[in-house]
């Protein structure tokens, strides 16, 4: 899972060496951080529990001093800062509760900050499923060492050994003398003080916990239901300007002519020319909107031949050498054993994020200093690419991200913050940068579109003999086998980042990179084989299964659903998924109904069972299992980016389709208890299996094999027709 | 053209001097610096604009500023009476029904207006009066069930 992230931190830039601060700035950066401070510790050699994860997800950068990620106020409140963002997938939440369970405080002592490079500790990123998985990790050390830290000094103050100690909600007494106590404020008395830990204590065991792996409410959801929750486009500073730019009608299209006089005769526009950037500001939204109405332009428009019917023939006319993801055996050995071979294409298109926010970035530049707030999944990634725009310091740059309205990933990207940086550096105001969404959908970084190519079979017993997978520019994640099939091989050409020169436009990471593409393929190849064995789709995959994590996950949504063995198609409409995404396990059943003279795809009802290790917050989980399964439906069933010549056909919601109310199926969630696993990715699994589920749903349900995503109704009755 | 605009804005009379064909949602969120109401489409599309007129929910960013005047606009500001959350709001707590939260105030102001025309809906009557608001995190079975508890808590009466 590692993999997938590893080159996102070098294609948007820079790493930003918090870790190597010296104890001076790192002194200074704490006294900043205002009153009430605080436990100082080295700890010299004895993180090396917190170096390996840190090593390998893009995290070395992570500090490991604890003092970055919590402060103990006078007042006994802690603030936790993380350097992670809140989007919607509930990590103000999860990472208070982490920290409280380990500090021993009450919950509603915690106070969060978040995504601000000058106050919270360097991360590459939140993407990935990584903020429980890893960087909780850090949290939680860092919690158990200033825990340490302040029984240390409650020893003395107390004057009682460390073992007589216990701490409870914020507070540290002798054990033989209970009112012989003081709190955790008392002891920093809003002092800096340094302390040397021998040895970490050990982390809580999951046996103790009281507040972690509790069902906890959003604890943004006051600030959310009223209004007050701020985001970029909310932020509003004296003498602040809106930007319209001008832009091309086409990728690839070449400006020639710009003729910005009558914008210039507008009262209070300004114009910006900075190399290729066009822009007209005006105090108003609807005052730059008209301006930018006056620029005349014109462009020499690209004419590729290249659109979303030709893209599947151009991409494997392009394709790069491939990576075997993994192997075993050899499958043209295994092909000779075969009694029947299934050799099928998958297509899969081009999606969009679409998060409700469009991407917004305001930025005020004075003298040598930026402060940019922007909607980003990744602030010190900005910091670096602004600090570079701007040729400033990065420390110079402060990069604020308030709430977040929805990333999925395309927020990873983030060309509007350094939009925002150069006009503001070049006129002086703050400017507010608000894409439109015609803009949201022209700069996304889309999904790749993707083929996939099986070529599979089964012996004369039913069982799967060889298994020969090409998948072409999806990207490895989720096509690595776990069935237990003799002769393998998995072959990937192309990742799912820019592969410069062949896309269109712009892709990269969507919610569970490659996984939708690569489960949607595979599991609807296992269906036709297990029809072709006269096996039931279930048992046909136990049967090549004996990884208990997956077996528990499939028995967990078989209970749920209640599934009944049946050869497929059985008419009933039930569809099966499952995978692994973020070292999270997860499978869905799922039961449709096609209506075959509209092509219609009606979803009654998905279920959906994840084994994720220990779960921080229950009701978070479940939480974004749901969002996974209804985002799912979209690019499932509608959810496609037309285009021609490098021109965008779908700019907005009237004719790109998201899930809307009225296709909600009922939705079940389950969550397989592992507690003694560390806890594993939970904002994306669930999402990887909604194409697979819906595909062998429809196949069971009509025999017909829908060989491309989105299942539109054009295609459902095309593929009813094939039939005859 | 600039003129000056007379309307109700969350219950209190209000006078601005603003040109007439500015759109209501940027003049709310600039002139009046009310950023409850969310630029998502433009278009009228999402619903991430949602505000009350006479009480019928409309996409401000399709409205001119010269519209409201004479009558009663009401926006996620203006839902909290007394100091005390409205019983939608308070439903959307409990449920947990937001993620991202930018969809949230529209949502909430499409479901008072729903419960206005229609104060006991039924399931059915809430997806289909909501399906014009979109919600890209997925927090639609959430909201739903929020919407049935504010219509249970508000026992036909008025939201």
């Amino acid at each position: 899972m590692m993999r997938k992230d590893n080159n996102q931190g070098k294609a948007s830039g820079l790493a930003v060496p918090f870790a190597s601060l010296s104890r001076r700035q790192f002194l200074k950066r704490m006294g900043l951080l205002g009153g009430g401070l605080i436990v100082y510790c080295t700890i010299g050699d004895t993180t090396v529990r917190a170096q390996a994860p840190r090593e390998g997800f893009l995290g070395s950068n992570v500090p490991t001093d604890f003092n970055a990620f919590l402060r103990i106020g006078v007042d006994n409140r802690v603030t936790c800062f993380v350097g992670k963002i809140e989007m919607g997938q509930g990590p103000l939440t999860s990472f208070a509760q982490m920290l409280a369970e380990e500090l021993d405080v009450a919950y509603e002592a915690v106070d969060m900050v978040m995504g601000d490079t000058d106050r919270c500790p360097w991360d590459a990123g939140t993407w990935g499923s990584l903020s429980t998985r890893y960087y909780g990790i850090f949290v939680k050390e860092a919690a158990g060492e200033a825990k340490g830290v302040l029984k240390a000094l409650a020893a003395e103050r107390l004057l009682c050994p460390v073992t007589r100690l216990v701490t409870e909600n914020g507070l540290i007494f002798d054990r033989t003398r209970p009112m012989s106590r003081v709190t955790y404020g008392e002891l920093t008395a809003g002092k800096i003080i340094e302390r040397h830990l021998k040895e970490l204590p050990p982390l809580k065991p999951v046996s103790e916990y009281t507040i972690s792996g509790k069902p906890y409410l959003r604890r943004d959801a006051f600030d959310k239901v009223t209004g007050r929750a701020q985001y970029t486009a909310d932020i509003r500073l004296p003498g602040m300007v809106y930007a319209r730019i001008l832009r091309a009608p086409a990728h690839g299209a070449r400006r020639l002519r710009v003729d910005t006089t009558a914008a210039q005769r507008m009262k209070d526009v300004q114009i910006v020319r900075d190399g290729d950037l066009v822009a007209v500001l005006h105090p108003h939204p609807d005052g730059a909107a008209k301006a930018l109405g006056s620029v005349k332009a014109d462009f020499d428009l690209p004419d590729t031949g290249v659109n979303d019917e030709t893209i599947f023939t151009h991409l494997l006319a392009n394709a790069p050498e491939p990576v075997v993801a993994s192997e075993a055996g050899n499958p043209e050995e295994g092909e000779k054993k075969a009694a029947a071979i299934i050799e099928e294409t998958y297509l899969n298109s081009y999606v969009s994020h679409a998060p409700m926010e469009p991407h917004a970035a305001m930025a005020s530049v004075a003298g040598n200093k930026a402060t940019v707030w922007a909607s980003t999944q990744a602030p010190f990634a900005v910091q670096g690419l602004v600090a570079e725009t701007l040729d400033l310091p990065v420390e110079n740059v402060r990069i604020i991200v308030p709430f977040v309205g929805g990333g999925f990933g395309g927020k990873s990207a983030s060309a509007q913050a350094v939009e925002a940086a150069r006009l503001a550096k070049r006129c002086g105001n703050p400017v507010m940068v608000n894409w439109t969404r015609e803009e949201e959908f022209f700069f996304d970084t889309f999904r790749p579109a993707a083929v996939v190519k099986i070529r599979s079979g089964i012996d004369g017993a039913g069982r799967i003999s060889f298994w020969d997978y090409h998948v072409y520019f999806a990207g490895q994640g989720g096509c690595q086998n776990f069935y237990k099939i003799p002769h393998h091989r998995e072959a990937v050409y192309g990742e799912w980042r820019i592969e410069p020169g062949i896309h269109p436009f712009a892709v990269g990471p969507w919610r569970a990179p490659a996984a939708n593409t690569n489960v949607y393929a595979r599991d609807l190849q296992m269906n036709i084989m297990a029809s072709m064995a006269g096996k039931d789709p279930l048992e046909f995959r136990l049967s090549h299964l004996t990884d208990k994590r997956m077996r528990g996950v499939l028995a967990a949504a078989a209970k749920q659903f209640g599934w009944t063995p049946s050869k497929t198609p059985s008419g009933r409409g039930y569809g099966i998924s499952c995978g692994i995404d973020s070292e999270t396990y997860v499978a869905s059943m799922a039961e449709v109904e096609v209506d075959r003279s509209s092509g219609m795809i009606a979803v009654k009802r998905v279920v959906c069972a994840q084994d994720m290790g220990q779960v921080v917050n229950p009701q978070g989980a479940a939480i974004q299992m749901e969002g996974c399964i209804t985002m799912g439906l979209g690019y499932a069933l509608s959810e496609e980016v037309h285009f021609s010549n490098g021109r965008l056909l779908d700019v907005n919601f009237d004719t790109y389709e998201i899930p809307r109310f009225s296709w909600l199926p009922e939705i079940e969630t389950v969550i397989v208890p592992n507690p003694t696993l560390t806890p594993k990715g939970g904002g994306e699994p669930a999402i990887v299996c909604m194409g697979g589920v819906l595909a062998t749903a429809v196949y069971d349900a009509t025999g017909a094999k829908l060989l491309q995503l989105p299942m539109t109704p054009r295609r459902v009755k095309n593929a009813l027709k094939k039939m005859g | 053209m600039i003129k000056t605009i007379q309307f109700n804005l969350n219950d209190r009379p209000l006078s601005i001097e603003v040109d007439d064909e500015q759109t209501l949602l940027w003049v709310l969120r600039t002139d009046l610096g009310l950023t409850g109401a969310k630029f998502g489409c433009g278009e009228g599309l999402c619903g991430a604009c949602t505000v009350l007129v006479d009480d019928e929910a409309m996409p401000s960013c399709q409205i001119s500023a010269g519209y409201v005047a004479g009558r009663e606009v009401k926006t996620i500001e203006g839902l909290v009476r007394n100091g005390q959350l409205h019983p939608i709001q308070k439903a959307f707590i409990k449920h947990d029904a937001l993620q991202c939260g930018f969809c949230t105030p529209g949502m909430i102001l499409k479901a008072y207006s729903l419960l206005v025309s229609n104060p006991k809906p039924t399931r059915d009557q809430i997806i289909s009066g909501m399906d014009d608001n979109l919600c890209r995190c997925g927090a639609h079975v959430r909201i739903v069930q929020a919407i049935q508890t504010a219509a249970e808590a508000l026992k036909g009466g008025r939201p």
